[in-house]
This record gives C-alpha cells, structure tokens and sequence, in this order.
C-alpha cells in the first residue's frame, strides 16, 4: 500500500472506532426504553405507532410468542412484497411502464428482502419501478434490519435476566429500532450521499446524445423476440448504430443509505454501489463502509453495557477485528500481485478488471471486506473478477457464517452462539462446568448454539452439491473450470448466510436457482433466529452463577484469541474441501502454468 | 389472534413512514439543497441542450477523443441502461484473449512503454468516467496528433480535467475522459468556426 492507502485506511478504523462507543451506548438506551435525545420529537410518534397496532408497551413476551411474533410479522412482510412484484404493471410511479416479475423471481426477490439477504436475480435499473423500489424493497430493508437487532437484542436479555422467563416485546423493539436508530441516520446519511451526486429524484429515464456514436452488432429478433439463427446455428445480426443513449433516474439516495446502514445490500442498479450514481465519489465511498459496519460493531458495546461489563463486548469487538483486518491483508496482496497470466503484456498496475478507478485499490478492497464480513452484500467490485485467492476472501467471511461484524443483530447473536461454544469446549478441556456471563452452558444451549451456527455451512454443502448435478444450474455458470464451482458455492454460502453479494457472472435468474435459492435463504434466516430466541429464553430463565477461580474469563485476549480459533477451525473443518476444488486449485493453476 | 392484527397494522405504518415519509423527506431537502447532484449531475451546452452526466462515462473509439476504460454493459459499452461488469474470471481463456486484443490495439498507436492495467481491463459499473493520470498521458501523443495541436497545449487540458484525491487523501486522482472530450470538441468547434 502506497502512503495515502495507508493513511485513508489509518484513519478509517479510527473514525469507526471513535464512533462505536457512543452509538453503542446510545443503542443500549434505545432498546432499554430510556429517553434519547431524540426522545421529544419521537416519543409522541412511537406512541401513536403503538396505538394504531394495538401494542402495549410494557407488555414483555416469553421466547415463544416473541418467536411466533417475529415469524408472523415477516410472513405478513413476505405477502405483502410478493404481492407488489407480481402487481408492478398495476401500481403507480411507474414511468417506464416496467411489467410484472415472474412468480420465482419474485418468490426469490420477497424471500430475498424479507431475509435481509438481498439477493438480485434481476437488474434493478431494467425491472423494478420507483413504487416497488421505494415502496416495497427500501421498506423491507428497514424492517429486515430491525428484526435482526431485535433477535439480538432478545438474547442480550437473555444472559443479563435472572430467572426470568420474559426476553422483551418484539413490537417495541421494532418499532424503537427503526424510529430512533435506523431512520435518524440514514436520513442524514442519504442527504450526505446527495451532496457528493448520488441521484434523488421520482423522474423519467432521461435520453442524452452520445459525443460519439457507437455501433453493436445486435441479434435480429422474430415475431415471438427469438433470436433468429442462420443454418449454422449462429444467431443473425445486424450493425446498428447508436447515437443516444438513456440514463436511468430514480429515488437512490435514501435506499443507499439504509441498504448500507441496514447491511441489506440490495442495489438500486445492477452495478449495486460500484455505479456512479449510487456511490459517486470515494467520499461517498468510505462513508458507506462506516455504515455497513456502525451497527454490527457497536451492538458489541451494546451488548457489553447491557450484561454488565463492557470489557465482554470489546472482546468480541476485537475478535471481529481481528478477522477483518486479517482478510483485507490477503485481499490486498492477491489484488496487487495481479493475474500472472497477464504478465506478458507489460500492464503495469494491479488487477482492475470489475474495479472502479475513482475508489482505489485498497479503499475498493476495505469494502468488499466489510461487505462480506457483514451480511450486506453490496458490491462495488466485481468478485467473480477478483484473483482466485482474492475472491476466496469474500467467500471465507461468508462462509465463516457472517460473524465479522455480522449482519445487523445476526452477526452478534451468531458470534454470542460461537462464544458458547468456544466456552464449552475450554470447559472439557479443563475439566469444569461450563459457564459464559454467569449462565450455565448446559445440552440445551448447545443444541440451540450447533444449530444457529452450522445450519448455513450444511445448508450451502448439500445445495451446492446439488447445483453440481443439475445440468441447469451447471449451465449458468459463465466461467469455465474450477471457477465455475467457485461461482455456485459463491452463490449458495451467500444465499444461505444471507449476504446477497454474487460471483455475478452466474445466469441466476433460472427456476432451479430462484426455487432452492429461496429455500437456502429461507432456512438460513429463521432456523438460527429461531434457535437464538429459544437460547434466550432458556438463558434468561437460569440463576445467575457468580465468577469463581475455576471460571474462565471471557472478557480478556486469551479468550478472543481462543474464540477466533475455534471459529477458524469450525470454518475450515467445513469447507475447506470444497475451497480446495475452487479457488485453491484456480490459484494453483494460474501461477503454476 | 393479536399478533397478526399488530404485523399487518405494523407493515401497513412502517411502509407509510419508511416507503412514503422517509423517500419523500430526502427528494424535498434534497431538490433544496443539491438540485443538481439530486437530477444526476446533468451538463449542458450553451445551447442548454443535455450533454451527458459527469458521472457516467461515454465510449470513445475515435482516435482524436481520448479513450475510456473497456465497458462490458449489456448491448453496448457504456450502455446506461445496463451497468455492470464483464464478470470474468481471472483464468477464463476467453477474457485473457480480449485483454491481449486489447493492449494490441493500444499498442497499434505507438504506445510502446508500461500500459495501466485498468486502461484494458473493463470496470465494475462498465460506466466508470475516469481513468488514471497514467492512462491519459499514454495517449496524449496520438490525440495531439490527430488534432493538431501541441502536446504540451494538450497536456495542460489534461490537467484541467484532473481531480486530485478528495480532500487530499482519499481515493485515487483521476481524469474525468467525458468531460475532456467535450472540451476537445469544444476547441475544435471554436477553431472551425473562427476560421469561416
């Protein structure tokens, strides 16, 4: 890394460190029904919310109707995008007269939000409406999020209660999520992303002339839009010229802000954040990542407020750290190495092919880390284009079950279900009863925990195993070889840890991807949040141990560092047979020939 | 079942405050604040007749424009209505092969020293305005030529459409090939019509 490399990323960390103790605190406040600053403009809004819903505030939930809740809501939520994508030809703030989706593109795209997975087996500027943009997809990335920090928020309550059956009530903690935390902020930050040129506007599709025209070779289409083919079998073009072209408009600004701060990651356009009018300049830039990372890093200080010690959350703070800091390491030095089988043409230069100039080498790779390690998704890279190994860094941090940083909420409690494990292993190790916060780690725990943190791993094994034999989905692949296999494994650890990031060369929008994607997106969402739920239930319901001599110490480094370990080990006892017929063999290849 | 009377009214208030309110409010202070950033950083000529975004690059394959980075957007490259990026894997045969057509064309104009890699590898947008201070410099000479004027004249245009890195150390500085173009017509424009 150059000097300026060094110091944008320098200086990055700071600011995001700066920020995480008083956004951490401020959201322990939230959650803890306490008054904000934002609490006279907002308060008589809550109130009206949960009049209007018929919610009573002080009324607190047991796991299983916070769980029933929960599912509920999102079922509702569910219906109700699905319902709009297959009506888009019907409903307002349509000016391009866009028609309706498929019904497994839309199950795929409805699953897709609802999960906070993001998934796009469509083109945004191409297929979807300013109504269903604004309307639909941008509503689902603030109730997504939300519900993600809720879950979370449920099991924090679960090792800071003394025998309490109550983990709190779903609706208020939506409701308290969105108003006082996900709305505030990327109001300002949507306004921010305006000032550097991200476009924010209801328009038509603008036509502007071309300085200079262009030609194509464009497939002659029948009657029916089938590509006519000469005798030979190669379709028949003919050269047309372009001398106009049309620029897409649309309402972008306020769904690239909580699209970032939600780590949803959906983009407005195909290109996601890497297109100029989504992310225009590297200030708008940087600050995306500082969104994509304030929530999932500073729930970790929530988390330490809440349970009584704050020197708990900074240690899974630094174990999160840890990872990402790591990773952007080997991303940087694929990236910078280039591809060898360039070398040839005296380029001089890292590898640029799917990277943005304006952003820089190290800045582009700061996001793709920070958009993988979370469950965000958006890209301002290509990653199917990245080096082999390159590309194995966004994949491993899927694969790791997105837990550096983590989605909103689902990064902690998947990190809180990993730090019961790494305590229970230490406890057979030496011989004691395992205890974390004072909770006993019994059976029941570790059930809940295995399930929350291998139902993804298995989930991407077997339907990428089955994506190996299905001749369709072996047909989207678009590049040969051990690349290929990278692109479906991309593809399914990204649906089914809810991240939404693609190998994009993949011809995803086919029913067999759509149908299991679903499913992978589906099972990878609820069965662990489900699983977290009932952790928190069961938690909450256990007296409280006090620390002995014979307690392991979980808010010190030795136990980060244990804990980075046994997520490392549980990651590659997992895939690593499936990386070494990917990526690891690409790599091989490319710089053995 | 009071549960499911409170996500329905709950879906209904979020899509109200988050899908209306919200999207609403930005677009108002937005059209206040930053019209011209909010529309899309639209120029114009004298004429006030739509040039193109300075956001959004444009293809040049003229030898007297200044040439852009490979675009693969759908139909076309720069295509708008297509963004995104050619999605090629590093040891795909088919891209090495593109690549080295390529730098061949580059090199068909007397380039002969180090090309900047991004000069010949195509973006993530497949809209990407810029290119590296580098990649303009190589090309300098054949622009000069095809135009007739001086290199150091042209060089000093070059700089004028340069960004240095935002606020001094972010990003990488960068020279926007759409609006220096525009320029390049621009002069020609004035020239011809001094000349009548």
């Amino acid at each position: 890394m150059n000097y300026y490399e060094t110091v944008q990323t320098a200086l990055f960390f700071l600011t995001l460190l700066v920020l995480l103790k008083p956004m951490g605190a401020y959201m322990a406040g939230v959650y803890q029904g306490e008054r904000t600053f934002l609490s006279p403009l907002l308060l008589p809004c809550e109130n009206l919310i949960y009049r209007i819903c018929g919610v009573e505030r002080s009324e607190e939930m047991g796991w299983r109707r916070y769980a029933g809740a929960m599912l509920l809501f999102n079922l509702v939520l569910f219906a109700g995008l699905l319902a709009m994508l297959l009506l888009q030809h019907l409903l307002p703030l349509n000016p391009q007269k866009l028609p309706s989706f498929s019904w497994q593109l839309a199950l795929n795209t409805a699953v897709s939000f609802v999960t906070n997975t993001n998934w796009q087996a469509y083109s945004g500027e191409s297929a979807v409406s300013y109504f269903t943009q604004a309307v639909g997809l941008a509503v689902h990335n603030f109730v997504s999020a939300a519900t993600g920090m809720a879950v979370a928020i449920a099991l924090i309550r679960g090792f800071a209660r003394r025998k309490s059956s109550l983990i709190g009530n779903f609706w208020v903690d939506m409701t308290r999520g969105v108003l006082y935390i996900l709305l505030p902020i990327s109001l300002v930050a949507a306004l921010v992303l305006v000032s550097q040129g991200v476009i924010q506007n209801f328009s038509e599709y603008k036509s502007t002339p071309l300085l200079q025209a262009t030609t194509y070779d464009k497939p002659k289409l029948d009657d029916k839009g089938n590509a006519i083919k000469d005798a030979k079998g190669n379709p028949i073009t003919e050269n047309v010229t372009v001398k106009e072209v049309t620029i897409p408009m649309g309402p972008v600004a306020s769904q690239e802000a909580i699209k970032e701060l939600g780590t949803n990651g959906g983009g407005f356009f195909n290109a996601n954040s890497a297109h100029p009018f989504e992310n225009p300049t590297p200030l708008s830039h940087y600050l995306q990542i500082l969104l994509i990372l304030l929530i999932p890093g500073a729930l970790t200080h929530t988390f330490g407020l809440m349970v009584g010690n704050s020197r708990q959350g900074w240690a899974l703070l630094g174990v999160m750290l840890l990872l990402l800091i790591g990773s952007f390491c080997v991303l940087q030095w694929a990236e910078v190495n280039g591809n060898p089988l360039l070398a040839g043409l005296g380029l001089q230069g890292a590898n640029m092919e799917g990277k943005e100039l304006r952003f820089g080498l190290s800045g582009t790779n700061l996001f793709t880390v920070a958009t993988t390690g979370t469950s965000c998704g958006a890209v301002t890279a290509m990653h199917d284009s990245l080096t082999p190994l390159g590309g194995m860094i966004p994949l491993a941090l899927m694969l790791l079950g997105e837990i550096v940083f983590g989605g909103v909420g689902s990064g902690l409690y998947t990190m809180l279900a990993f730090a019961v494990v790494a305590v229970f292993v230490s406890g057979l190790m030496i011989g004691r009863t395992p205890e974390y916060l004072g909770k006993k780690i019994e059976v029941r725990e570790m059930w809940l925990a295995m399930i929350t943190i291998l139902t993804a791993g298995i989930v991407v094994l077997i339907a990428s195993g089955i994506a190996m034999i299905t001749p369709a989905a072996v047909a989207s692949m678009a590049n040969p070889g051990a690349h290929g296999l990278s692109e479906i494994l991309y593809a399914y650890a990204s649906m089914a840890n809810n991240n939404g990031s693609a190998f994009a060369g993949l011809g995803a929008n086919i029913n067999f991807h759509n149908i299991l994607g679903s499913l992978a997106m589906l099972l990878g969402r609820y069965l662990p949040a489900v699983a977290v739920l009932a952790m928190a239930g069961s938690l909450g319901e256990k007296k409280y141990v006090p620390p002995s001599l014979g307690t392991l110490p979980t808010d010190k480094a030795p136990f980060a560092l244990w804990l980075t370990l046994v997520i490392l080990v549980v990651g590659a006892l997992t895939f690593f047979p499936a990386l070494s017929l990917g990526p690891i063999i690409e790599h091989l290849t490319m710089w053995g020939k | 079942m009071k549960d499911l009377k409170s996500s329905i009214l709950m879906f209904i208030t979020f899509t109200v405050i988050c899908g209306g309110v919200y999207p609403l409010a930005v677009t108002g202070v937005a059209y206040v604040l930053f019209p011209r950033e909010a529309k899309g950083s639209l120029m114009a000529d004298t004429s006030g007749k739509v040039t193109g975004s300075s956001l959004l690059g444009q293809p040049f394959s003229s030898p007297d424009y200044f040439w852009p980075r490979p675009s693969a957007t759908t139909d076309f490259g720069y295509n708008p209505m297509g963004s995104g990026g050619s999605n090629a894997g590093p040891t795909n045969p088919d891209y090495l092969k593109v690549v080295g057509e390529r730098v061949k064309a580059l090199r068909a104009t007397g380039i002969t020293g180090p090309i900047p890699s991004e000069l010949v590898q195509a973006s993530a947008s497949g809209l990407d305005p810029h290119i590296s201070r580098e990649a303009a410099r190589i090309q300098i000479p054949r622009v000069a030529q095809t135009r007739g004027i001086s290199r150091q004249d042209l060089s000093k245009i070059v700089d004028d459409f340069t960004s240095d890195r935002q606020l001094g150390f972010l990003g990488e500085p960068r020279v926007n090939v759409l609006e220096l173009n525009l320029k390049l017509k621009s002069l020609n424009q004035r020239r011809s019509s001094g000349g009548n």
